[in-house]
């Protein structure tokens, strides 16, 4: 695990728990909870088992041979983080989350989204378990995610349309704060990232420590050696701290941090806090870390065309990966995205989301300047179907055009003769 | 006035001559800084005792609705902190009541909390109220804060046990906020015998002055808190009643709240 000070929750100078005093008892059961939770061995059987049977755990790792011919450098392998329930790793932490809820007692969740994955995949617990569920999502990412909104409705859940701020993920979390500062008594806030007060950036990143779990053994037994580099993308960081937490103690293994660059690291229109020199140190959100914000100490917007790494902070653990130097951090722009998604399709048939996308970017930069006798691993977080939209817009497909010009002629016809009625 | 008289001080002093003070609150720059000095000087002519002015954050996770869309709004007129510290600096100048600042914690950590400390010292503030600060993460805050007499403000709300809050009572100085109910700023709450009980937890835990906050709105709420608490602070409800009536409409509200002395 990561190194940390002696003050609970700091991993060096990063983290720690800055939450009002009306939260400071439901902290303290949910400190507990999760205590408690890490010291019984039932409780992460329960889980595997759970993650086994309802998310088809362990999720396998691919070879990819094609990729690996084009860069002709080293081995690509790719940990397939798509193939979860619901389609990314987010199903991990709603679920271990959802297990902590029913030893509390809690019978609502509250969840963020910015991509909508952790919001399908936290409306998808709560069905499951039989929760309320009220999702937060910010307006713009409600206009490019429709998909996984239809599906949180379709699966019982209220989705709210965040209007404040800059309507996007840090807009998301503030609400969920206001509605649990509200409703501490009965709801757990499933926070979706490894950010956040403590336990929260510990607790997510044990929930996803599954997939390093898995990962390490695979291509041990893959390939006999340890991978020369394991490659993630970072929103909040939750499927980085679930990989990387597998090899953090290989100091062989480079572990590589993929940020978004947005239009590009000079333009300022990017989400890059670790890869850029425009984050400073500051406390928002419930926690310190690296903040895109200006000097005031005011937030400020962030660009990526992936919505899930959209956001103006960082895993602290992260931040202290940084800092210490074990993680490298890189950043992909919107276009070279684009292009290493396109590529992936094409040659090994695996759509990977666009926010992973940023991880494949840097590692198809690295992978020609490797040996042959190397290996290199991409965590592919989540699968790439559910940002149609997006992806079609950015291929300017005229194909697609057309069919959306057609349906949306086809609901406006509808819409004339239900009004006739 | 000068602040060789502390803020605890000041407001024992003030309870002499009124069994129940009053605490306002404004966020600076809204609806812009030439009509919240107008505000301040009619809180300050209609007797308001204390006031709270708020520096604009871009994350205000602990405020509701109303008080967000003040932050928002000051923000997007283009308030900066300097610019704030010298309206907090003109109103210490101008008028003769203790004003304390309120604002998140980063707007304290980017400026350099120890700089921030001596800034207000020098502006004549009395103290600061931090909702995202708890104790435990308040070591720097409370040393600038003591070292220059400025009161650390601290916040107890139903949910904090007594043990709890012996502990804050313990770094506390100047006053303790009571938080009146969950939520956020600018809901209702209910003026009733559970939080009666809930004061007289407060009351048994600090010899502080208590100032009671959120939902406060009218005379019945001032008046059932007499006895019971030493401030009612009238927050949401007057940025409500400027946006609606305009900065006219303060300083009758106001007075409405108590009788005249």
């Amino acid at each position: 695990m990561a190194e940390k000070t002696t003050q609970p929750g700091y991993f060096g100078e990063f983290g720690g728990s800055f939450i009002p005093e009306i939260l400071s008892a439901t902290f303290a059961e949910l400190r507990a909870a999760y205590g408690d939770a890490r010291k019984d061995p039932s409780f992460w059987e329960e889980y595997k088992q759970l993650m086994s049977t309802y998310s088809g755990r362990p999720t396998p790792l691919t070879y990819a041979e094609n990729l690996t011919q084009h860069f002709g450098g080293a081995h690509i392998y790719i940990k397939r983080e798509d193939l979860n329930h619901t389609g990314a790793h987010k199903a991990n932490n709603v679920i271990g989350q959802g297990l902590l809820m029913k030893r509390m007692g809690k019978t609502r969740v509250i969840a963020e989204t910015g991509a909508g994955q952790h919001g399908v995949a936290t409306a998808t617990m709560a069905a499951k378990f039989g929760f309320d569920c009220t999702i937060y999502m910010g307006e713009v990412d409600v206009r490019r995610q429709r998909p996984n909104v239809f599906w949180m409705e379709r699966l019982g859940a209220t989705v709210i349309p965040v209007t404040d701020g800059t309507r996007t993920l840090k807009d998301a979390i503030n609400e969920a704060f206001r509605d649990w500062v509200t409703n501490m008594d009965d709801t757990h806030y499933a926070l979706g990232t490894a950010c956040g007060p403590h336990p929260f950036p510990e607790m997510v990143t044990w929930f996803q420590s599954l997939i390093g779990e898995e990962a390490r053994a695979q291509i041990l037994e893959e390939r006999g050696t340890l991978p020369a580099a394991v490659y993630a993308c970072v929103g909040g960081g939750s499927n980085a701290m679930g990989v990387f937490s597998g090899f953090l103690d290989d100091a062989e293994v480079e572990l590589v941090g993929v940020e978004a660059g947005g239009h590009g690291l000079s333009t300022g229109l990017h989400a890059a806090r670790l890869a850029s020199d425009d984050a400073t140190v500051g406390v928002a959100q419930g926690y310190k870390t690296f903040f895109l914000q200006d000097s005031d100490g005011q937030m400020r917007e962030t660009h990526s065309v992936a919505a899930g790494l959209d956001y103006v902070g960082v895993s602290p653990i992260l931040s202290n990966l940084s800092e210490n130097g074990r993680v490298r951090f890189e950043a992909a722009s919107d276009a070279e995205v684009i292009d290493a998604l396109s590529l992936t399709i094409e040659k090994e048939g695996l759509i990977p989301a666009l926010e992973s996308s940023h991880g494949f970017v840097q590692a198809f930069k690295d992978a020609p300047k490797l040996s042959k006798d190397d290996a290199i691993l991409i965590n592919q977080s989540g699968r790439g179907d559910k940002d149609i939209f997006t992806v079609a817009d950015a291929f300017d497909d005229p194909k697609w055009r057309q069919f959306i010009q057609e349906k949306a002629a086809e609901y406006a016809a509808r819409g004339d003769d239900s009004n006739v009625d | 006035m000068s602040t060789s008289m502390t803020l605890e001080a000041s407001i024992r002093a003030k309870k002499n001559d009124r069994d129940i003070l009053l605490m306002t609150h404004i966020v600076i720059g809204h609806p812009s800084f030439d009509e919240g000095m107008q505000i301040v000087e009619a809180m300050v002519e209609a007797g308001v005792e204390v006031m709270e002015l708020q520096i604009p954050f871009s994350e205000p996770t602990a405020d509701g609705p109303v008080i967000l869309r003040a932050n928002q709004q000051s923000l997007n007129e283009g308030s900066t902190v300097e610019r704030c510290l010298q309206f907090a600096e003109e109103c210490a100048r101008r008028f003769d009541i203790p004003f304390l600042l309120m604002t998140y914690y980063n707007i304290l950590f980017s400026y350099g909390i120890d700089a921030f400390a001596q800034r207000m010292a020098d502006a004549g503030l009395y103290g600061a109220i931090v909702p995202d600060l708890p104790p435990e993460e308040a070591g720097d805050y409370l040393a600038a804060m003591r070292s220059r007499n400025l009161a650390p403000i601290f916040i107890y709300t139903p949910t904090t046990d007594d043990a709890r809050m012996k502990l804050i009572a313990n770094v506390a100085e100047g006053l303790v906020y009571c938080v009146a109910r969950r939520g956020v700023t600018g809901a209702d709450t209910h003026f009733d015998e559970e939080l009666d009980r809930y004061l007289a937890r407060c009351r048994a835990a600090t010899g502080l002055p208590l100032a009671l906050g959120f939902g406060v709105k009218n005379r019945a709420d001032v008046d059932h808190l007499v006895g019971r608490a030493d401030l009612a602070v009238i927050g949401t409800q007057t940025i409500r009643l400027v946006e609606e009536n305009g900065v006219e409409s303060v300083k009758p509200f106001i007075e409405s709240l108590r009788d005249r002395t």
